[in-house]
C-alpha cells in the first residue's frame, strides 16, 4: 500500500517538474531530498516541512550496514537535489553509489561536528557511526541538514530557521524527558545486554551500559564462543534484561535470555525507524518508545 | 581433557541444544545422502535446497522468523519442484538432471525476488545460514519429529528402495513400487533440507547430508554398515565442530561442515573402500 502510493506521489512530482512547471510558476517544484536512511530522512522532513520531498534509500526496518543498492537508489540520487548522509563509516556503500549516479545534487554529512566516540569492530578500533543515539548529536545533525537546505534553497531560508529552531526546541523536551525517566531506574540496573551494539553514545549520554552478544556490525556470525561469553557476563554483573533490536535474529537474544535468566525487554529501535503504523516512525517517537522499553524493564 | 570437551556441554545449555539439533539431523540426513550417491544424486540434494527458499521465503513474509510457515513454505516449494522436475522427465525429452536444474534454477530466483520484497535484507542471511546455536524448543522438537519420520520410513521402505537404487529394471518388472518410492524419498529428503535450514541454514543442510555420506562410501561397502557410518560421522562431525566453534571462536554451522568436510577427506585419502590409498589393489563388488 505505501508502495503504491510513494509510486503515485513520485508520478505527480515529475509532473509537476516537467509538463506542469512552467504553468505553475508561482509555487515552484519542491526541493527533491534523498538521505540514506529512514531517521535522516525524519530529520530533513523536520526541517524541510512542505518545501522539500524526501526519499530514504534505506527504508524502514532496514538495516543500512549491510544494504544493497537498487539501480532505482541511483537513479532517485541523480533526480536529487541535496543528499543527506550519516558519515563516520555506516554508509560504505554510498560513495561509490553517489558517483555511480552522476548527480549533481550537493552530500552533506550530517555527523560534521560532532566528536565521534570510538568503538571495537571486528578487532578494529573505529569511529561509530550511531552519533544519533544521543540526542544532543540529533540537535547537531538537525542542524547541519538546516544549513544545507539554505545552501540548496535560499529562497526558503526563513521557513529552513523557523521549522529547525521549532524541531529543536522538541529534542529539548524530548531530552529533559529522557533523562526523568532515567532517574526512575535504579543506578546498579542500568544495563541491558542487546543484539546489537549501536547505542554507545545513548550510554554516554545517559549514564547506560549497554553489551552486545556481536560487534557493530550485523555482518558478523556469532560463535558459540561469544554466546558462552554473554552468558556468563550476565550472570556474573547480574545484567536484569535483554533486549531485541529491530534488525538481528531474535532467536539468538531468546536463547541467551532463557539460559542466563535475565527478561527479555521489547523492542529497541536503534538504526532505523518503524513502518508509519508502528511505535517508532519518528526519530522523537523512536527515542520515546526506547526510554519507555528500558523503563519498563529495569524499573523495579 | 573434560574441561576441552565436556565442559561446554555441562555449563551451557545452548550448546547441549545445539548438540541435540545436530545429532538429530545427523540421525536422518546422512542415511538419506547415502541413497542420493548411490543414485548418482548427489547433486540433486543442492538443488533441492535452493528449491525450498522461495517457500520458506514467503512463509516469512507471510509471518515472520517464524518456525510453522517457514517450514511449511518449505515443503511446499520443495514437494513442487521435485514432483514437478519427475513429471518432465517423464513426459518430455528432457532428463531428470535438466528438468530439475531448471525448476530448481526458477524457484531461487523467485525466492530471492521474495525476500528483496520485504526490503530488509539481513533476514535473509538467515535463512540462508541458520543458527545452531539459537535452537528453542519448538525447533528442536520439529528436528526429532522429521528424524524419527526418515528413520521410520526409511525402514518401511528400505527393500524396494535399495532395489530400485541398484536394479531399478528389476524392481519395476516385479512391482510397481518404483514410482510411489522415489516421490516419498525425494519428499523425506526435502523435509530433512526444510529441518536442516532452521538449524544451519539451506546451503550448510545440504552439507550435513551429503559430506558423511560420500565419506561412509569411502570406507565400506555394504550398505547397512554405510549408512550406520554416515549418521555416526554426522554426528561426530557435529560435536567436533560446536567443540572447535566453542573454544576457537568461530561461527558454529560452518564449523559443523567443515568438519564433516575433514572427515570426507581422511576417507578420501586412507578409505578401504576406494580411497587413494586402496585404489592400487582390486577391491570387491557393492553388496546389497
Amino acid at each position: 500500500m505505501a508502495g503504491a502510493r510513494y509510486v503515485i506521489t513520485s508520478i505527480l512530482v515529475s509532473l509537476a517538474m516537467t509538463g506542469a512547471g512552467p504553468v505553475r510558476a508561482q509555487t515552484p517544484a519542491k526541493l527533491p531530498v534523498v538521505a540514506t536512511f529512514s531517521i535522516l530522512a525524519d530529520f530533513a522532513r523536520n526541517v524541510g516541512s512542505d518545501r522539500i520531498n524526501v526519499a530514504a534509500l534505506v527504508g524502514p526496518d532496514g538495516d543500512t550496514h549491510v544494504y544493497q543498492p537498487k539501480p532505482a537508489d541511483a537513479k532517485e540520487l541523480g533526480a536529487a537535489r541535496l543528499i543527506v548522509v550519516n558519515g563516520l563509516g555506516l554508509e560504505g556503500w554510498i560513495d561509490r553509489l553517489i558517483k555511480a549516479s552522476g548527480t549533481k545534487a550537493s552530500v552533506i554529512v550530517a555527523t560534521k561536528g560532532i566528536n565521534p566516540q570510538q568503538m571495537r569492530e571486528e578487532g578494529r578500533i573505529g569511529p561509530d557511526p550511531h552519533a544519533w543515539q544521543s540526542i544532543a548529536n540529533a540537535k547537531i545533525y538537525v542542524a547541519n541538514i538546516r544549513d544545507g537546505l539554505i545552501a540548496a534553497d535560499p529562497a526558503g531560508e526563513a521557513a529552513y530557521r523557523a521549522n529547525a529552531e521549532n524541531y529543536l526546541g522538541k529534542l529539548d523536551t524530548l531530552e529533559a524527558e529522557v533523562k526523568r525517566e532515567i532517574t526512575k531506574i535504579p543506578p546498579g540496573r542500568r544495563q541491558i545486554i542487546t543484539t546489537h551494539d549501536a547505542f554507545g553514545y545513548f550510554g554516554t549520554a545517559y549514564g547506560f551500559r549497554f553489551i552486545a552478544p556481536e560487534g557493530v556490525s550485523t555482518e558478523t556470525e556469532a560463535s558459540a564462543r561469544d554466546v558462552a561469553k554473554i552468558i556468563r557476563q550476565i550472570k556474573a554483573r547480574k545484567i536484569p534484561a535483554v533486549f531485541l533490536e529491530n534488525v538481528t535474529d531474535p532467536r539468538l537474544v531468546r536463547s541467551i535470555a532463557a539460559e542466563s535468566g535475565a527478561a527479555v525487554g521489547g523492542t529497541l529501535f536503534s538504526d532505523a525507524l518503524s513502518p508509519p503504523d508502528g511505535p517508532a516512525s519518528t526519530y522523537i517517537d523512536m527515542m520515546r518508545n526506547n526510554i519507555r522499553e528500558l523503563a519498563a524493564a529495569l524499573a523495579n | 581433557m573434560h574441561d576441552l570437551l565436556i565442559a561446554p556441554f555441562a555449563e551451557f545449555a545452548f550448546m547441549r541444544r545445539a548438540l541435540a539439533g545436530s545429532i538429530a539431523l545427523a540421525i536422518a540426513g546422512p542415511p538419506l545422502g547415502v541413497f542420493l550417491i548411490l543414485r548418482r544424486m548427489a547433486l540433486t540434494g543442492d538443488a533441492m535446497a535452493h528449491a525450498i527458499l522461495p517457500g520458506a521465503a514467503l512463509g516469512y513474509l507471510a509471518a515472520g522468523l517464524s518456525l510453522g510457515p517457514m517450514t511449511l513454505g518449505g515443503l511446499a516449494a520443495g514437494l513442487i519442484v521435485a514432483v514437478g522436475s519427475g513429471v518432465v522427465a517423464r513426459t518430455t525429452v528432457l532428463r531428470e538432471d535438466a528438468s530439475l536444474a531448471a525448476f530448481y534454477l526458477i524457484s531461487l530466483a523467485l525466492g530471492v525476488t521474495i525476500v528483496s520484497l520485504r526490503g530488509s535484507n539481513i533476514d535473509l542471511l538467515h535463512v540462508l545460514f541458520g543458527s545452531v546455536l539459537a535452537l528453542d524448543d519448538a525447533t528442536l522438537i520439529l528436528l526429532a519429529m522429521i528424524a524419527s519420520l526418515t528413520l521410520a520410513a526409511l525402514a518401511a521402505l528400505y527393500r524396494p528402495l535399495v532395489l530400485e537404487t541398484v536394479d531399478a529394471s528389476f524392481l519395476a518388472s516385479v512391482s510397481k513400487s518404483g514410482g510411489p518410492v522415489q516421490i516419498i524419498f525425494l519428499a523425506l529428503v526435502v523435509l530433512n533440507l526444510v529441518g536442516g535450514f532452521h538449524a544451519l541454514g539451506t546451503l550448510l543442510a545440504v552439507g550435513m547430508m551429503m559430506l558423511p555420506a560420500a565419506s561412509a562410501r569411502l570406507i565400506t561397502e555394504d550398505m547397512t554398515a554405510m549408512i550406520g557410518l554416515a549418521a555416526a560421522q554426522g554426528i561426530l562431525a557435529g560435536y567436533a565442530g560446536l567443540i572447535v566453534s566453542f573454544h576457537a571462536g568461530l561461527p558454529s554451522g560452518p564449523l559443523i561442515i567443515l568438519m564433516a568436510g575433514l572427515l570426507y577427506l581422511l576417507a578420501l585419502v586412507f578409505g578401504p573402500a576406494g580411497g587413494l590409498l586402496r585404489r592400487l589393489k582390486p577391491g570387491r563388488h557393492l553388496e546389497a
